[in-house]
């Protein structure tokens, strides 16, 4: 099993609901985020192109967080989701240093805090918190290795790209363009 | 005109704009394990050429200063966790990828290692002090008078004192991962592309060296024991300049992210910390006196060496810095 996610960058409206939806659903504390959206405007004006892009941990499968981390704090679970054992987690920040997508913040409780996949949810067949709320269903979640689930065909179907690839991260966070 | 503009939502604290999760702690870190890391060399390496009686205070008086380093070194990282209580999930697991498990390891065989080679010297310590600084040994005779005062303590001392030479290649050998970790620390990071570079690990190295040699200059009173040390600084001022070349060229040959990250010190925001602190008063103004009292001009030995541990301390300080500012854009 290999959970991503896959977000339709022509269908986000950058409403921020998957942000809200998440810092409800976690408990997330008041001027964090897990999630975050960015809108990105290139070209000369007039011909201007726009990407809205909800971003979050890549849950990447060669994830520098994951060797960086000295204590195995930062390890892969179920479906290679990437998580944070809170009382393995020292603090020391390098899983944060060694993130290039910077999806990490230390939590003010101490330990290093990031994005689940809601694996808590899915755990229960259901879909993560960002996924479910999103008003224009931009977002999709599922198994890659099988390949009937809603992100293989969606991905089958359509151009998609992950960020910073030339990191070598290998994220499960793909962007249908 | 092209233009691209990204906005993002996310502000999370230390870590928007600018990534500044390490402060000063960790270069404070990385200087002490350098230091310390130099002292033990040069005590290992003058130990095994015969020459402990030649190079007092490299061989038995400085290494008296590596468990202070290392301690103070690790506290300050200690300082930098953000879940403190819980720092000993560090000594719960070897993971050989992550160099700062390594590190922690590596640290916690040189501590007592150090503290075993410093207890072999301890009588001549308080000798050297009992001739040449009585002052100083009035306040401090108790303290020989407790080390002492124990059979056990002393069997072990002795006992010690007899494997001084297994001790010596274990440190010279410890001394070279401590000195290249305090690099490969950052390097492994290729998130940011100032670390990224396999350059740091032997810079960080040659520059804790040359921080060591710079202590023993200080704490010598032998004009012999001096001028070759100051010798030796010398010749590592010239490889640390070389690196830092080096790098520079590295960058600018590779990506774009690694050439914006040359940039920054190339004209950008840290070029006059760098250059100036780093480069000039750490190096070449060191180098350039070093030269003079090679050529027979005397001068006061604390100014060079001064200014070869200031320049050290920057180099860590900037490079922390600067490496959190240097990013991927996307
Ligand atoms: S996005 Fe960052 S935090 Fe998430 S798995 Fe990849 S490297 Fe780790
Ligand atoms: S901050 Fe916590 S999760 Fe991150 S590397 Fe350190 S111990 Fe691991």
């Amino acid at each position: 099993m290999r959970y991503a996610m896959a977000i339709d960058t022509k269908k986000c409206v950058g409403c921020s609901d998957c942000v809200v939806a998440c810092q409800t659903e976690h408990n997330v504390p008041i001027g964090y985020c897990r999630d975050w959206v960015v809108e990105v405007t290139d070209g000369t004006y007039p011909v201007l192109e726009l990407e809205n892009r909800s971003e979050r941990c890549n849950h990447c499968e060669n994830s520098p967080c994951v060797r960086c981390c000295p204590t195995g704090a930062s390890h892969y679970s179920e479906g290679g989701i990437v998580l944070v054992t809170k009382h393995e987690c020292i603090g020391c920040g390098a899983c944060i240093q060694s993130c290039p997508y910077d999806a990490r913040y230390t939590h003010p409780e101490g330990y290093v805090d990031k994005c689940t996949f809601c694996n808590d949810r899915v755990g229960k067949g259901m879909q993560p918190a960002c996924v479910a709320v999103c008003p224009t269903k931009c977002m999709y979640f599922g198994d890659l290795d099988n390949p009937n689930s809603e992100i293989s065909k969606i991905l089958a179907l359509r151009k998609h790209k992950t960020l910073i690839p030339e990191a070598g991260t290998q994220p499960h966070v793909y962007f249908l363009i | 005109m092209k233009e691209e503009i990204i906005v993002s939502g996310r502000m999370n604290p230390n870590i928007d704009p600018v990534l500044h999760v390490w402060h000063w702690e960790i270069p404070t870190y990385l200087f002490l394990g350098g230091l310390a890391a130099g002292i033990m060399f040069f005590a290992g390496l003058f130990y095994i050429q015969g020459k402990e009686n030649k190079f007092r205070s490299a061989v038995k008086f400085a290494p008296f200063l590596v468990p202070v380093a290392l301690g103070l070194g690790l506290f300050a990282l200690f300082l930098d966790l953000t879940h403190k209580w819980y720092f000993w999930q560090l000594y719960t697991t070897i993971k050989l990828e992550s160099p700062m498990s390594w590190g922690a390891w590596v640290l916690m065989i040189v501590t007592p290692l150090s503290i075993i080679w410093s207890l072999t010297y301890t009588q001549e310590l308080f000798d050297h002090w009992k001739m040449n600084y009585p002052k100083i040994y009035k306040r401090t005779k108790w303290v020989e008078k407790v080390i002492f005062k124990y059979k056990l303590i002393r069997n072990f001392i002795s006992g010690a004192a007899q494997q001084r030479k297994t001790m010596a290649w274990v440190m010279i050998f410890m001394a070279i991962i401590l000195g290249i970790y305090t690099g490969i620390l950052l390097s492994a990071f290729n998130a940011r592309p100032l670390w990224n570079t396999s350059i740091l690990g032997p810079l960080f190295l040659v520059s804790g060296l040359s921080t060591g040699a710079a202590i023993i200059m200080w704490l010598s009173k032998d004009s012999v024991e001096r001028k070759y040390f100051s010798r030796i600084d010398l010749m590592l001022i010239g490889i640390e300049l070389f690196l830092i070349i080096h790098m520079f060229m590295g960058f600018m040959a590779s990506t774009q992210v690694q050439i914006d990250t040359a940039q920054m010190f190339l004209g950008g925001e840290f070029t006059l910390t760098f250059w100036v602190f780093v480069v000039f008063m750490g190096l070449v103004l060191p180098g350039i006196l070093e030269f003079l009292e090679f050529k027979g001009y005397h001068l006061p030995v604390f100014i060079p060496a001064f200014l070869i541990l200031f320049g050290g301390a920057m180099l860590r300080i900037i490079m922390v810095e600067a490496g959190q500012a240097s990013r991927y854009l996307y």
